[in-house]
Formats: C-alpha cells, structure tokens, sequence
C-alpha cells in the first residue's frame, strides 16, 4: 500500500478500502500457547508497525523480554504495567490491521482461568476464534475451556492453531493427534468450520509464509485462510430487529424513535409492530442527518418516524408483523457467571436485554457444565467462571429471540444490584410458554377494601438483626402493643417458619436466599389479606432484603434494624448457638462464619444496649402512627 | 425456530441468484456504532458531558453527536480542560465551533494549579499535564457532578488505550483499575453506577487514525487550521520540531525560530508538541500521507514517553 502517493489515485484507493470486508477475531488458549506472540508476528511480518513502535518494541524486548535476546512479540499487545512484569495477559488488547484483501479486528484474549471472563468480552463480538495449542502441550482444560465458550457465544468458525511445532522437530505425527483430539471434544459444539494449521508463531511458520520445514501440511497459511474464510452471516436477510435506545422529542412536530437495526431491514412505508404491546404503525420517515433514507439495514444507527402516536419508549423492540420476537417473562437461557460471589438462585440481579433493563431471578439452576467434559453437573449455585443452564423470570415481560438466531437480542447481561458490577453473561434459548399462557386473576374485592374494613393500612415490619439481638422480643411487644389498640396483624418467626414452610432449607447462602424469597411471597400475602405482617429474620444480604422491599408496593416495606454489637449477642446467647458455633458444632452461623451486611438506610434503627425493649417497641408503634398506618 | 417460518424475507438459497447480504460500509458502519454508544450514554445517565479537546477526533465525536440526536441538538454540554498552553488557533477554533453550532461550551482552568505557575517549561511536562490535565478535568467532572464523560480516545493510539473498555468504570476518586474492568459483551453496556462514581465512554475506540482522517474528508468535518501545512515558526529541539506559538516561549542560548513548512498530527500544548515536516496543505494530502507513514502520531506527544508504562500510569490517576 505505500505505493500509493499521487492524488488521481487516493479517490480509487479509499473505495476499495471502503468496499473491504471485516473479519473479527479472537485469539485464545492456554496460557503460554503463544497467543499474543502470533498477533505480534503477524503485525510484524505484514510490515504494519510503525517505526517508533517497532524501535520500542526492540528496547522493550531487551529489558522484559522472555526470548533472550530476539524480539518479544508478546510485548507488543500486552500492554498493562502488571502484564510486562508478569509475562501474561490479563485483559483483551484490540488490534487494527488491514491488508489488500481485507480488514481485521483482532482481540488478544488471555488464557489464565481467572481471566475467562475477559476472553468471553472478546468473543462476543467475534465471527472467528483461533485457539492456540502448544504442541508440546497438546489439548488442555484450557483450550477446552475457550472452546467451549466460544460455541457458547455462538462462533462458528474456528482455526486451530497449534503452535510452537518448531519444538517438537515440525512432526506430523504430534500434530495430528492433537487435532484428532480436539476434533473429538469439539464435535458438538457447533463449529462449522474448523481449519488446523501447524505453526511457530516464534519464527513465523506457517504464519503467512508457507513454511518449508512442514512439507506434510497442503493447507493455507494461518494469514491466507483469514483473508478468505467466509463468515457472512446474512443479518440483512434476518427480520426486522429495532431495540428503541432514545425518543427524540425536539418539537411538537417531531417524534422519532431512535436505534440500530440490529437485524433485518425497514423501508418506508413498511409496516412495524412494537413487540411488546402488539401496537402496529407504518414508517413514515427514516429521518438521518444527512437526509431522508429510503431504507436502512442491519447495523445501521437511525431515526423512524411513524405514521401513528403509538405509545414507544426505549426498552422496546420494534418488528416486523409478520416475524415478532417472542415476549415472556420466563426463558431458558445459558449463563457464563463472571463476579466473585457466586450466583444464587432466587436472588434479584438486573438483566439488560437490548436496550431494556429489568429486575430478574434466576427460578433454577438446571444444571452446570464441566468444560472438561461438557457433562451436566447438579449443582445449587454458579461460581466465577462457572457456566450453567438456568431458568430465568422477570418482573416484567421482555420482548426477545433465541441467541442462536440473533446476538442482539438474545443476549443479556445480569448485573449485581448493589456493585452494579457486570454479574454474568446470557445466552437466551427459548420463552418457556408456561409465562404466557398463566395470566393472573382478576378480583374484585382487593387490598385496599380488605385494609380499610380494619381501619388500617397493611405493611410488613421487617426486623432485622444478629442472632440474639433482640429481634423476636421486641416484635412480640410491638405486635402485643398492635393487638391492644385492636389492629390485625401476622408474626412471621425465622425460626418457626423453618420448622414449616421452609423446613426444607438449609443454611447455605442459595438457601438462605430461598428462605428469604418464601419468607416475601407469604408476608405479601398478608399484607394483600390487610394485615400488619411482623417478620423477625435474621435475614443477613442487603440483596434479600431488598428483593422483599420490592415484592411490596412503595413504603410497604418498613425496615428495621435492630443493632446490637455481636459481642453482645454471644454474652446473651438465649439459645446457647454462639457456643455451639464457636466449637464448630454450627456452619454458616451469622457472625462467626457466615457475613452479616447491616443495612444502609433502615426505616427504623433500634440500638438495644442499654435500652429496654418496651422503649423499642413504642418507637416502632409511634412510626406507624406518624405515617398513617394506624390511626 | 418456528416463529420464523412465517418470515416475511425467508433466506431464498434456492434461487439462481443469491442475493449478497447489503453490509454497510467500512465507515458507516464505524459511524453507526459509535452514534449507538452515544445515545447509550444519553439515554441512560443523569448528567453526561462530552470532552472536547478541539482536536480532530473531538471534531469528528462532535459530529457524530450532531447525527446521534438529529434534528434535536446533543442533550449534553461540551467540556474544554484548558490548560492556558494550547495553540491560540486551538481557542480561536473552539470558540468558533460552540457558537456555529449553538452548543453549550464549559471551559475549565485549574486556577490553583495557574496561581502555583505551573507551565510546561518550567515544571516539566509531567508536573504540568498532572495539574494542568488531569487535576484539573477532575475538578471539573467534580464540580458539575457530572456521571459519565465522552473521551475521543482510539484503542490504536496506545498499548494502554487498546486494553481499555468503550464504558470505562472509574471510581469516586475517578482511579481506573485496568486488572479489573467490568466484562463487555455485544453492544450490551453496563452503565449502572453508584453515587459518585462515573463511567468514561470512548465512542471512537474502534477507529484508527486513518478511519478519522477519511471520515472526516468524506463527511467534510471542520478540523483546526493547525494540521495542514503551512510555514510556522520552530525551533528543533532533541529532535523535536516546536512550533513558537506566543511569547511565553523561552529560547535557549542561540536558538532562534526559523520558518519551516510543518503540520501536526496530533494537537496538546504547543509546547509538548512536535510537529512534523510535510507538504500536505489538503484533506486529500493528509490521508495520501497517512498511508505512507512510518511512525505513530503519538510520536510527536512528549507526554507519552516521560517514563515506562506512561499512559498507563496517567490513565489510572484519571486523566483521559
């Protein structure tokens, strides 16, 4: 290309680089198999460095370098202070490089384990994976591991690259094998084209050169295959997907609803449904900066006007009416989980679907999957890197499709209520029918009507706390002191109501959360039935807490943390379990070893040291008559 | 699955002619992803902010944001962290561009850093973008509370910046912790935040210089008079071509500013900033010059290289 230096040339050169198609890609494998070192290599033999990088490189490579002496390619991606000094990739670098057939995006992604999450961001924008083998090393956890989320994430194509052949005397007989071997785990997993190329990434092999020491491999070279393999996967063709980002609203006679074609496309006058509510109008405009279009297509960021006022906002997926995605509020779906805690059945996270977010519980856990086998495992929660198949239920219903038929809208993110960190990734299946088809029955008489013959107004009085800090005894005067003044109330005990409706459950924290899940759905029974529910739990994640605060209506819910110090707690120790928990008689005990998270802003705060609990109580009954739920 | 059956455009592998899938253009498609990760950022946050530092990929994120929102105006005000050393015709072009377009400008200057007389000859270069840069969009963003923040950054302009995510989480003392970045699928953001944290947002982190350079020939994008060629006053110092911009300039014994025909790749403060020799006074000689360049634009930055892992270093103190 840096032939090109007259003028009459550049109009001719910029349509083909326009007209180039793009190839993205990931790199990934077991730590050590040379991934980095091959994008290296390839920028490098392709002439695409720069000077000054290339003269850094060589001083680089001189000081961190792991090749004694030649240049590191590694360095030249790994690009993190903590990567240079510890020779390993922590997180995806993205390279840009064009030769004269094509344009590429490559992601070098890392292969430790702990970093799986970070190689999943590389694939989900991905058509192809290369997985890297040492072929000294042959098929590892870890190349199973990556192959396996790369089908996941739905890459078809995939080129086996098994490196560092100059080690092992370029044998065709290592090499085979391992493909064999490979070939064997990957069969079904989805791959429809699956290309091995032997290679020394180190001394560039097969790289883009063929190399004359494999005089047994015919194939293509690892660069030539990349210019060519076909991975078009006809989104055009696919029907009309808009999730609607943003209303534009500049005046009264403007009203557009703006997005990205994520698949399919729309022309003027075409019909479009809003999947979720069946709303059906007709494009009036296709409004761009740069003028009215005719029709747009899959990728494309636009503007629709529609011939109706129909009721759209973002989260909504505009369709064609002949080809809606499904809309439930319960769906199969496989999930990569990516934090620390672990996922827990039953307890609320945030999932992002497009451009909708909505509150969400894991219903099941069907089952986990052992990269190394791919078998299912039972399991009761997921762990960090941790793949599983679940059932998932939404608080409200979404509009979506399989994942397999369209990335966009079947993939979602879970995200952590109270970190916001990004919990898991989400591959959607299928709806499960069951959530269309169980609609909820309509009454006539209702809360409100049942609360106002008692002559109050129904809430749940959360107590919150240690074993042993009081929770139980100050919710018996505080319900004693309610019946006195001839209110109609419900006591909810953590301890009687595990001898009964939860007397399945453990103390392990998916069960806690469970616990917690009947413990809301029954208080909110009652609070439907008009009554002042009391429940005394120890109830020790935020998340449980608040998940329960959001089955109830808004105040609903009143919080009330009875705190007292757990020093104080184990002298009280009514039932002697501190004593037992210490001698280790008791797991998962609250406060030795299992967390208590105290709340941030409770609705009531009752220190107990010092205070009788007759003056707790009272607070709790003042509370309620200041905001009006007894009179 | 079943619901397709009906499609109304089923994949017609049967006829003589299959028709290709329309892909959009390599340009196009990188102007809809990031007007897609712009009204992402509208859509979701309380009260975001677009830096504008008057370069060339400022200029080409402010007209996406332009095309983002059509016909409405971006829902969000533009930020300058001036550091009083920028090239006058800089200023001239970022007063002239707010006004053409009616857009609110916040023009943000560390005044303590400016009364301690902080300045690129005498503190250093790494003194200087210290207080003058980073402190200071740190008052800024503090200032306005504001919860996410536009940046034009590329991942091809540095080894850091190729590491880093397009909604890139910073912590209430707006620190970045590059070993542990939120995972990014799809075009999925995460743009949940608590209070007093923030979220920087690269719309452009998939463009090289190149793409920028023909996009902004083809969508014919003001860019700052600055990155043609013209005869400039310099001086040449370790290598470096410095263009003699105001008075402030201190000349050392015997050096003395000589007319040279020069352009900039990159514009920063003039006195970090080489420039380069070239002839190219056109669009079209700019990007005839790109594909036959041999060094990086960050070459001319001497910010990039005052020590190991630089950027890096910068980027986690929370400069851009």
């Amino acid at each position: 290309m840096n032939d090109i230096t007259l003028h009459r040339d550049l109009a001719k050169f910029l349509a083909e680089q326009e007209g180039k198609s793009l190839l993205r890609f990931l790199t990934c494998g077991s730590v050590d198999d040379g991934k980095s070192t091959l994008i290296g290599r390839l920028l490098y033999d392709s002439k695409l460095l720069f000077d000054d990088h290339l003269s850094a490189l060589e001083k680089d490579s001189k000081k961190h370098g792991t090749t004694g002496g030649d240049i590191d390619f590694a360095l030249l991606v790994d690009g993190l202070e903590a990567e240079r000094e510890q020779g390993i990739t922590i997180d995806v670098a993205y390279r840009f490089f064009a030769t004269e057939k094509r344009r590429f995006i490559v992601a070098d992604c890392p292969g430790h384990e702990q970093y799986t999450r970070n190689m999943a961001t590389g694939a989900s924008n991905s058509e192809l994976a290369v997985i890297l083998i040492d072929a000294r090393k042959g098929v590892l956890t870890q190349t199973r591991r990556h192959a396996y989320i790369a089908s996941l994430l739905g890459i078809r194509h995939v080129v086996l690259a098994i490196n560092k052949v100059d080690l092992v005397d370029y044998k065709q007989k290592v090499f085979e094998p391992i493909v064999a071997e490979f070939k064997e785990f990957a069969k079904d997993l989805g791959f429809s084209n699956l290309v091995a190329i032997p290679m020394s990434a180190r001394f560039g092999d097969n790289v883009i050169e063929e190399s004359p020491n494999t005089p047994w491999y015919n194939g293509p070279t690892f660069l030539s295959h990349l210019e060519t393999v076909d991975v078009e996967t006809a989104l055009a063709a696919q029907p009309f997907r808009m999730p609607v980002q943003w209303v534009n609203r500049p005046n009264l006679d403007f009203r557009g609803f703006s997005g990205t074609v994520v698949s399919g496309r729309v022309r003027k006058g075409d019909k479009v449904v809003v999947a979720k509510s069946g709303r059906e109008s007709t494009v009036k405009r296709i409004a761009t900066m740069d003028g009215d279009l005719e029709e747009a297509v899959a990728g494309a960021a636009i503007t629709l006007c529609l011939a109706d006022e129909v009721d759209i906002s973002r989260g909504d997926v505009l369709c064609e009416p002949t080809a809606r995605p499904e809309v439930s509020d319960q769906f199969a779906a496989h999930v990569l989980w990516m934090m620390d805690d672990e996922m827990l059945p039953g307890r609320q996270y945030l999932l992002k679907v497009g451009t909708a977010t909505v509150p969400a519980t894991i219903s099941e856990l069907k089952h986990k999957v052992d990269v190394n086998t791919l078998e299912h495992l039972a399991a009761k929660t997921l762990g960090l890197n941790e793949v599983g198949y679940v059932n998932i239920s939404t608080s409200r219903p979404i509009a979506f499709d399989p994942y397999a038929e369209n990335r966009d809208t079947g993939g979602f993110i879970v995200i952590d209520r109270f970190t916001n960190a990004t919990a898991g990734a989400g591959m959607i299946d299928f709806g499960l029918r069951r959530a269309t088809n169980v609609h909820w029955q309509a009454m006539t008489t209702n809360k409100r009507l049942r609360s106002a013959i008692k002559g109050q107004r129904p809430a749940v009085l959360w107590f919150t706390g240690l074993s042993g800090s009081g929770k139980s005894t100050i919710a018996n005067l505080v319900e004693q002191k309610l019946c006195n003044l001839g209110r109609h109330t419900y006591m909810l005990d953590g301890d009687n109501v595990r001898h009964g409706l939860n007397r399945d459950l453990g103390f392990t924290d998916a069960d806690r959360v469970e616990n917690i899940r009947r413990v809301g759905e029954a208080a909110k029974l009652f609070v439907d039935a008009g009554q002042i529910v009391l429940v005394s739990f120890i109830s020790p994640f935020r998340s449980e807490r608040r998940m329960a605060r959001e089955l109830l209506e808004p105040g609903e819910f009143i919080e009330i943390f009875v705190d007292t110090p757990i020093e104080v707690c184990m002298q009280r120790d009514p039932k002697g379990l501190y004593e037992k928990a210490k001698a280790g008689e008791i797991k998962n005990f609250t406060g030795i070893d299992s967390p208590y998270e105290p709340p941030e802003l409770a609705d009531i705060t009752l220190p107990t040291v010092e205070r009788p609990p007759e003056e707790s109580a009272e607070e709790v009954i003042e509370f309620l008559r200041e905001r009006g739920f007894i009179f | 699955m079943q619901q397709f059956a009906g499609a109304a455009r089923p994949q017609e592998f049967g006829v003589a002619e299959v028709e290709r899938d329309p892909h959009l253009s390599h340009l196009k498609r990188l102007e809809a992803e990031s007007i897609h990760i712009i009204r992402e950022v509208a859509a979701e946050f309380r009260n975001p902010v677009m830096l504008y530092s008057i370069g060339k990929d400022s200029s080409v994120m402010l007209h996406l944001a332009l095309k983002a929102f059509y016909p409405s105006k971006p829902p969000f005000p533009l930020l300058h962290v001036d550091t009083t050393w920028k090239f006058r015709e800089m200023i001239q072009f970022r007063d002239d561009t707010a006004k053409r377009l009616g857009l609110n400008l916040l023009v943000h200057i560390n005044q303590e850093g400016l009364t301690r007389g902080i300045n690129p000859f005498d503190s250093g270069s790494s003194l200087h973008t210290q207080v003058m840069k980073t402190e200071s969009l740190k008052q800024a963003l503090d200032k306005h509370g504001f919860d996410a923040a536009f940046g034009g950054a590329r991942r091809d302009e540095e080894k850091s910046r190729a590491k880093e995510r397009v909604f890139s989480f910073r912590t209430a003392s707006h620190t970045w912790d590059p070993k542990n970045q939120r995972p990014e699928l799809w075009r999925t953001y995460n743009t949940r935040i608590n209070k007093g944290e923030s979220i920087r947002v690269f719309p452009l982190s998939n463009w090289t210089e190149l793409d920028v350079w023909q996009y902004v020939m083809k969508e014919n994008i003001p860019i700052v008079p600055l990155y043609f060629a013209k005869q400039r006053p310099i001086v040449e110092r370790d290598g470096t071509l410095i263009m003699v911009d105001d008075e402030r300039m201190k000349l050392a014994d015997g050096e003395q500013p000589e007319m040279r025909m020069v352009r900039f790749r990159t514009l920063g403060c003039y006195p970090l900033t080489g420039a380069i020799e070239s002839t190219a006074d056109t669009l079209e000689g700019i990007v005839t010059e790109m594909f036959t360049a041999r060094t990086s634009e960050r070459q001319g930055r001497l910010i990039d290289s005052d020590e190991k892992a630089s950027m890096e270093k910068k980027k986690r103190e929370g400069y851009f």
